[in-house]
């Protein structure tokens, strides 16, 4: 791709001396994407906007919160009563999160769908997957930070995971409380590192876009681009396509903030934290909660390793082992709209994470219907979460046989609108 | 410690679908600030805060509202400043270093009725009355559920049911034993606007005022949604317009 040479003598020196003009041509402007990029395609920038919408309502709220345990619950209520606009950034920042968390799994499950993480592009899938876990990270320190009861029991509940690490378990808890409960300096250093890990996550969000730029955006035949004929430049095609994506979101987005600002929130984080009582219930958002079936779905010790253990190893793997997603779908074929078998079956493991999201939210003891405990529906859903990927994954690409997915981009599209023209 | 934490938490989370007996679901009020366009009754805020002030205010504190909050709803400044010097609060050190007591100001938080939750304890059987400043969004149900508490106690205990003593049965509270007795009873307050006070009338009147007491923006944050989602609406059916302009010769 040829730069346009730029005549501004001001913007000739700077460009000399730093090629920031030509980077914006040959990657917001000139940038080939493929032509037949569908709606699916939206939620990477949606994602990269809000995290924008996070980092910048989350500095303003930074600028009226106190950490501390006897004023951060009501400094969050005089944010919402007494700063000008102070409700409206918070219940942006609080329904940003749960909006980032549902525009990033679905640009996961498009991946997963269209074979995105297949060579060459590896490196953006672990990329993602290890932003994730920095979201996760993220939004558990700053769902703390309110110092509601489940904010505090969370705190609890999950630093306390670590341990079930022998030895090494019981220090390590002490050392991430700074102390010998969540307590105040528990509460400052997850205050200080909520404002740290978005400003990492922008620098990894870099680099997925590093790695997107090198070999370029995947599409829906999961098939390479052959020459200029499938793409089209990313301005204005994919800007303008992005913008009405983003208005559209927007909508559902400020919908919530408007009229159900509390929707996605326990009526338990409006009571302020107490030491002294324990929840009846204690849930994580509901993003969260498909991690915390898993984490409790395993009641067993397995030879001497008890099962709480088991339960940590299981809720970080079911996450870690997403980075080997790449190599563990052995087909050779990415997008599912050529693999019968896989297609079905993609639908089978959504559904499986849904089911273990909605168990997170269920105590493991109650029955569903009067028949099933939770407890049993979340063991199934654990198992079947990594049989699919531990052993669907690479057997299936070795045993299906694919159709054969079209020679080039342009090719399906002139076929495609061929058909359309006859049936019209 | 750590082991202890988490076989509680677990425990009591395992333990929760069977504790108790099974607590109806509060009925859906029809409140004047429901739905995109609703706004808090101006008349229904008055009389709740008269329920509040000569009932609830004797054990519950509202301790994140300030008075001068009242403005946003209608009070003059003057009616503010009569109703805050009805509460005497503690203030100082003055210059001698000694704490002392002033009527309330525009400017104070509503006063609570115990210097601290020892206090409040100790008056109330061990039984600490919560602050009520966030209550609408801090119990499942939110308007519905205190209402349906509030009005949900019976003089006629179920069959097998055994309360406790110093408790009272109360259908929609979890576990049907509440410590606070009855709050309201017909007659409790006479309200100025010569609406009758009925239990029923008290209870939806005072629920209305907690609702603004917990979310006082909330017609500033409906107003602003309307025309935001609006103006968006607009926005994106252009862009949705200018896309496939854009796109025309793709295809």
């Amino acid at each position: 791709m040829t730069s346009p040479t730029w005549n501004n003598p001001v913007v000739k020196w700077i460009e000399y001396r730093l090629p920031v003009f030509s980077f914006t041509q040959d990657h917001l402007i000139d940038y080939p994407t493929p032509k037949n990029l569908n709606y699916w395609w939206n939620f990477g920038s949606l994602a990269g906007i809000t995290l924008t919408i996070m980092i910048v309502t989350g500095i303003v709220l930074a600028m009226h919160y106190t950490p501390h345990v006897d004023y951060a619950f009501e400094s969050v209520e005089r944010i919402m009563r007494d700063v000008n606009y102070g409700w409206l950034i918070r219940y942006v920042h609080m329904n940003g999160g749960s909006m980032f968390f549902a525009v990033v799994y679905i640009h996961i499950f498009r991946g997963l769908y269209y074979g995105s993480y297949k060579a060459p592009r590896e490196m953006l899938w672990i990329i993602g997957i290890i932003i994730l876990l920095t979201m996760m990270a993220t939004a558990f320190l700053g769902y703390v930070l309110p110092w509601g009861q489940m904010s505090f029991w969370a705190a609890t509940v999950i630093t306390n995971m670590f341990s079930a690490f022998p030895l090494i378990g019981e220090p390590i808890v002490t050392w991430l409380w700074g102390g010998f409960s969540v307590d105040n300096p528990t509460l400052n250093r997850f205050f200080s590192l909520h404002y740290l890990l978005p400003f990492v996550i922008f620098a990894l969000v870099f680099l997925h876009l590093w790695a997107l730029h090198v070999h370029h955006s995947n599409n829906p035949l999961g098939i390479d681009t052959k020459g200029p004929q499938d793409t089209i430049p990313f301005h204005p095609y994919y800007t303008i396509k992005d913008l009405f994506g983003l208005g559209v979101f927007m909508l559902v987005f400020l919908g919530f903030v408007f009229f159900a600002p509390n929707f996605f929130v326990e009526p338990d984080n409006y009571i302020k934290a107490n030491p002294m009582q324990t929840p009846t219930h204690i849930v994580p958002e509901w993003y969260l909660t498909p991690f915390y079936a898993i984490l409790r779905a395993i009641t067993f010790d397995i030879w001497f390793i008890p099962a709480k253990l088991i339960g940590v190893i299981a809720m970080f793997g079911s996450v870690l082992i997403l980075v080997l997603v790449p190599w563990l779908d052995t087909s050779k074929v990415r997008s599912a709209r050529y693999r019968p078998i896989y297609k079905q079956v993609y639908w089978f493991f959504l559904i499986d994470c849904i089911v273990l999201g909605w168990v997170g939210f269920n105590s493991p003891d109650a029955m569903f219907m009067g028949a099933v405990s939770f407890l049993r529906i979340g063991q199934v859903a654990t198992a079947y979460y990594f049989l699919h990927l531990l052993v669907v994954l690479p057997v299936l690409g070795k045993l299906e046989r694919p159709r054969s997915p079209p020679e080039s981009i342009s090719a399906a599209v002139t076929k495609d609108s061929d058909t359309v023209t006859e049936a019209a | 410690m750590g082991k202890f934490v988490l076989g509680a938490v677990l425990a009591l989370t395992l333990g929760a679908g069977t504790a108790f007996a099974e607590v109806p679901k509060p009925a859906a009020q029809a409140w004047s600030f429901n739905g995109v366009f609703g706004t808090f009754d101006r008349a229904a805020l008055r009389r709740g805060l008269q329920v509040y002030t000569e009932v609830c205010a004797a054990c519950h504190s509202l301790s994140l509202v300030y008075y001068r909050h009242l403005q946003s709803v209608g009070f003059s400044e003057e009616e503010i400043k009569t109703l805050a010097r009805e509460f005497e609060v503690e203030d100082g050190p003055n210059d001698d270093g000694e704490m002392f007591t002033r009527p309330a100001k525009p400017t104070d938080p509503f006063a609570s009725p115990f210097p601290n939750a020892q206090a409040a304890r100790a008056a109330n059987a061990g039984a600490l009355p919560p602050d009520l400043s966030v209550m609408t969004k801090a119990r499942k149900g939110g308007e519905d559920y205190l209402h349906a508490v509030l009005v949900g106690y019976r003089d006629e205990v179920p069959a097998g049911v055994e309360v406790m003593e110093g408790l009272f049965f109360n259908e929609y509270f979890s576990g049907q034993q509440i410590a606070m007795p009855p709050p309201l009873a017909d007659g409790a307050v006479e309200y100025a606007d010569g609406t009758k006070a009925t239990v029923q009338q008290m209870s939806m009147d005072v629920v209305t005022f907690l609702a603004w007491a917990a979310e006082p923006t909330l017609e500033d944050r409906k107003r602003l949604g309307i025309k935001t989602l609006l103006f968006l609406l607009v926005l994106t059916a252009m862009l949705y317009a200018l896309k496939r302009k854009i796109w025309s010769d793709v295809h």
